[in-house]
């Protein structure tokens, strides 16, 4: 080993600069997503990597349900040559889960070119896990070249318009929201009018005490609005859920884990399945981040917000397993 | 008349083609005596390069994603319109009339450009 640097390559049998201990190193960060657990109206989430390391009582509830993003399969570049691999761990995680999620949130970017054989892969993959239900959400690579036409006749049978739509499990309202169509030039993520009203009149007959998660694939706060990590038009659609005590709001799009509290609402961001972006205005671009796993966690800038309580009579909380 | 049928139909086949049938038709005129002069614009860290490009009237201009993430060339006019561009992927379009045309990256709209045709 005399004079071999750390993270020499030392076989490269694909010439992609890839080893296999650099594949593991990979591993290592991907394959994440987030289990979440709704508790008395109260939204935990814990990072799926990590969720070994938690009591079985913690992670009990009324109602607990996964959290993955950004699988863009299809995507072969370095920072992951083999995003399905890592999509594959990440079902792995949810199947070895002591108490099963009851059903699958994919907050967009299933593909990476919008391809046919991209979206049947994911889907392929995602039928190895326990939860058979899979809602989905349309990122801005499912919707490329058709508007978004190949992604509603995979996902849309129960949504309205351009891909929203909403349901209810044991008591918690969940909106799916898209806002990744007609994006206009120098602007951000976009809802746009109509499903704005539509949104509006879907909370209007719910009780303020109903727990609401809304998931959509780019964030619904101003995370980075110079690389595009926001939506124009978000706080109108949080406008409409004043009146309700416990809000979450689940994202993905950037690629790393974010918290923040906003009166009743709590954001989140998911990890990528695929690959690691950097933290905002951390780097030139958004592009995908290619680091050691031993180094990701630093750039990765994950926050803990361990537990948050409300001006209202429920609260919000996100746990890190730290 | 044969010939310009065929340098348009060989454009098409090049990749010139737009996304909405007709528009733009019109800017196919280069013909075999004109000098063709071409320019390109490089997308890379999440921007083009360069951001503002002025060329003569009757341009070529390629745009190569060499990023190693898709992006799309999209007129904010709707003049022209490109596929998604994966790495390495091109797109041309043939600028006949002089004018300003902005454009952007309709998957990362905080991407934008501009083509100052003379």
């Amino acid at each position: 080993m005399a004079g071999r640097k750390k993270d020499e390559i030392i076989h490269d049998h694909n010439g992609d600069g890839i080893d296999r201990r650099g594949f593991l190193k990979c591993m290592a960060w991907a394959g994440t997503g987030a289990f979440c657990v709704m508790k008395g109206g109260v939204l935990r989430s814990y990072s799926l990597s990590r969720i070994s390391e938690i009591s079985t009582a913690d992670i009990m509830g009324e109602l607990s349900f996964a959290q993955i993003s950004d699988s863009h399969m299809g995507f072969n570049k370095p920072a992951n040559p083999d995003v399905a691999g890592t999509l594959k761990a990440a079902v792995e995680k949810i199947n070895g889960l002591t108490a099963a999620p009851e059903f699958l949130l994919h907050t967009g970017d299933i593909s990476h070119l919008s391809k046919p054989e991209e979206f049947d892969t994911v889907e392929q993959i995602l039928k190895d896990a326990k939860p058979k239900e899979v809602f989905y959400v349309p990122g801005e690579h499912d919707v490329l070249n058709d508007d978004g036409k190949q992604f509603l006749e995979r996902y849309g049978k129960m949504s309205k318009g351009g891909g929203w739509y909403s349901f209810d499990k044991k008591g918690v309202h969940f909106i799916g929201l898209a806002n990744v169509l007609n994006l206009k030039a120098g602007g951000l993520g976009t809802l746009g009018l109509e499903q704005l009203e539509w949104m509006e009149d879907d909370v209007k007959h719910l009780k303020h005490s109903t727990p609401i998660v809304i998931f959509a694939h780019i964030p619904l706060w101003s995370v980075y609005p110079e690389w595009g990590w926001g939506t124009e038009d978000s706080a109108q659609a949080l406008a409409y859920l004043k009146k309700f005590g416990s809000v979450t709001v689940l994202n993905g799009h950037i690629h790393q884990t974010m918290q923040k509290v906003e009166g009743n609402v709590t954001f989140h961001t998911a990890a990528s399945t695929a690959f690691p972006q950097p933290a905002p205005g951390r780097a030139d671009s958004p592009g995908p981040m290619k680091v050691p796993a031993e180094k990701l966690k630093s750039v990765l800038g994950i926050t803990d917000v361990n537990y948050v309580q409300g001006k209202h009579a429920l609260a919000v909380v996100d746990s890190s397993l730290a | 008349m044969r010939r310009s049928v065929f340098t348009g139909a060989l454009l098409m086949a090049l990749g010139f083609g737009i996304a909405e049938p007709g528009a733009g038709r019109g800017n196919f005129t280069v013909s075999a005596q004109q000098k063709a002069e071409t320019a390109e614009v490089k997308i890379d860290n999440f921007s083009f390069g360069p951001t503002e490009l002025t060329v003569s009237a009757g341009t070529t201009v390629t745009w190569i994603n060499r990023d190693d993430i898709p992006h799309t060339v999209v007129s904010t006019d709707k003049v022209f319109k490109s596929k998604v561009l994966d790495t390495d992927d091109k797109f041309s379009f043939t600028f006949s009339k002089p004018g300003t045309y902005p454009y952007f990256c309709s998957i990362h709209p905080k991407m934008t450009g501009k083509v100052i045709v003379q």
